[in-house]
């Protein structure tokens, strides 16, 4: 099934303030794009947008080519979605969590047991919500996204907080369900992740898109020196362009055994970032 | 329907865990027993503190739970969680609304048992009661719709709880307060069950009950519409 993500100069102010500015997107099926921004940059409304929580001010929203004004509970089935705010019932346990929306959507109690083994809460399904480290809270609120098997899976900020080993986790969780042909979009302030998951990325920056584009691309658009760093095993650094003149001396390096390490001088995302807007992004 | 049921045995699955709302279903079931068998006075009239903790029972534990249970939701953002997995709000409120009268039914049960209740008696302080959850769950749900979060819940919920519970008792005391307090669902409650068996039901106690059954459900839909659930 398709599962396209598209807008069209979408628009959302609150009062005065205008939170998103003319958002264009298009995101294929199967994808993982992220949306990335620091903390008030509109990526939380932008998701509430597409998930039919809110209502753009102008500007169209289509999710598998239908306006998400108009999603129905139907629709809603297909959505996995996870909000850095949406709570779980914390005296409860992780078990008992999943059966709730297990009897909303009418599913087995196998997909509980199902879901708890494809995040790796198993062990742990009998523990209360309120006592799981946030590593496992965030991963339990992964499994209440993948309750319905969703065709496409909205993240909010699925890592905020956690530890790198928590992250990696669900790093593989959410590449897995890539792996099965879903659609994934998330949102994030953390480059490192959007390089190692995204297949596109858009930088949101006071509610426009400043860059859009696949992390390589974008960092190879913004390498204005175009220059290999090499490391030499004799302790020295040097530089060389980064074109054809340089294959030469580049060939001889490595044929002499001489080159340690070869890098290209393309930024990270965080510093194209900088440079398009003078702040961090983790900011 | 199904979205009701799994509000509902959500509820019930969080009741033994939940000790705030437990101890309002439990409180007064367990002193009823314990006063009705450990005090008696003499002059005092039969089953004295069945019907006296009936009617604090009614204004208090539906009030209360309904009240509680809503700002909760909205606080920890479960209730968005739900509504985003298509509950519906009115089926929220129903499910919650059945969990919170099928606990309050258990209480019931305990007053009509110490109460020693039978037959036609037995109908009317079941039907009393029934009238008296139904108002307090209105009128804790108008609350729960209001707050924000649990703190914003019980500063309001107490004083509107200990109006509706304790005004039956203070009015043995004082005419004054008797009279203020005939508008009241709970003064009414509170009349027609010491009148079963004696003055059995009154024109008054209707009018009253059906004035504040209409006021709550106005109040209600007034707050829902201008509040929502979120």
């Amino acid at each position: 099934m398709s599962c396209t993500i598209k807008t069209e100069r979408i628009t959302k102010a609150f009062g005065a303030k205008t939170v998103l500015d003319g958002i264009d997107l298009d995101i294929g099926s199967g994808e993982i794009f992220g949306l990335l921004g620091p903390s008030g940059a509109g990526k939380t409304t932008l998701i509430k947008i597409l998930t039919g929580q809110l209502s753009q001010d102008s500007g169209e929203a289509y999710i598998s080519g239908k306006d998400t004004r108009k999603l129905t509970g139907a629709d809603h089935k297909r959505f996995g979605i996870t909000m850095d705010n949406f709570g779980l019932y914390e005296r409860l346990s992780c078990y008992d969590n999943l059966k709730t929306f297990a009897r909303i959507y009418g599913l087995p109690n196998s997909s509980i047991t199902d879901v708890l083994a494809k995040v790796g809460l198993t062990g742990a399904a009998k523990t209360p919500a309120s006592k799981l480290s946030k590593g496992m809270t965030g991963r339990l609120k992964l499994a209440r996204a993948f309750m319905t098997d969703p065709d496409i899976l909205f993240l909010d900020e699925p890592t905020s907080g956690l530890d790198p080993v928590s992250a990696d986790e669900i790093h593989k969780i959410i590449l897995s369900e890539k792996a099965r042909g879903k659609t994934v979009f998330l949102t994030t302030h953390t480059m490192t992740e959007a390089e190692k998951l995204c297949d596109s990325i858009a930088l949101l920056n006071e509610g426009k898109i400043v860059e859009y584009g696949s992390p390589e691309e974008i960092c190879r658009r913004y390498d204005h020196q175009r220059m290999l760093k090499i490391h030499l095993y004799d302790g020295r650094d040097m530089q060389l362009p980064h074109n054809r003149d340089s294959a030469t001396a580049l060939a001889e390096l490595i044929a002499g055994g001489k080159a340690e390490t070869i890098h290209t001088t393309e930024p990270n995302l965080e510093t194209v970032f900088m440079e398009l807007t003078g702040k961090e992004l983790s900011a | 329907m199904r979205n009701i049921k799994a509000v509902f045995l959500k509820q019930l699955g969080d009741t033994l865990k939940n000790k705030m709302v437990l101890i309002q279903f439990l409180m007064f079931p367990v002193l009823v027993i314990v006063f009705e068998n450990a005090v008696k006075l003499e002059d005092m009239p039969e089953h004295f503190f069945a019907k006296l903790f009936a009617v604090m029972f009614v204004g208090m534990a539906p009030l209360t739970c309904m009240s509680s249970i809503i700002a909760e939701e909205k606080e920890k953002n479960t209730l968005r969680v739900l509504m985003m997995s298509n509950v519906k709000p009115a089926e929220y409120l129903v499910g919650v609304g059945a969990y919170v009268f099928v606990m309050c039914a258990f209480g019931t049960a305990v007053f009509a048992a110490v109460g020693g209740y039978s037959g036609a008696d037995l109908a009317l302080f079941i039907g009393v009661m029934s009238i008296g959850i139904i108002l307090s769950e209105l009128t804790g749900a108008i609350i729960g719709v209001f707050s924000r979060n649990q703190m914003t819940a019980t500063s309001i919920t107490v004083p509107v709880m200990m109006i509706f519970s304790f005004l039956p008792m203070l009015s043995m005391f004082n005419d004054t307060i008797k009279t203020a307090a005939r508008v009241t669902y709970s003064q009414q409650l509170s009349e027609l069950i010491n009148g079963i068996g004696v003055s059995g039901i009154t024109a008054e106690s209707v009018i009253v009950l059906s004035i504040n059954l209409v006021i709550a459900a106005a109040l209600f839909t007034a707050a829902y519409r201008s509040k929502g659930l979120e």
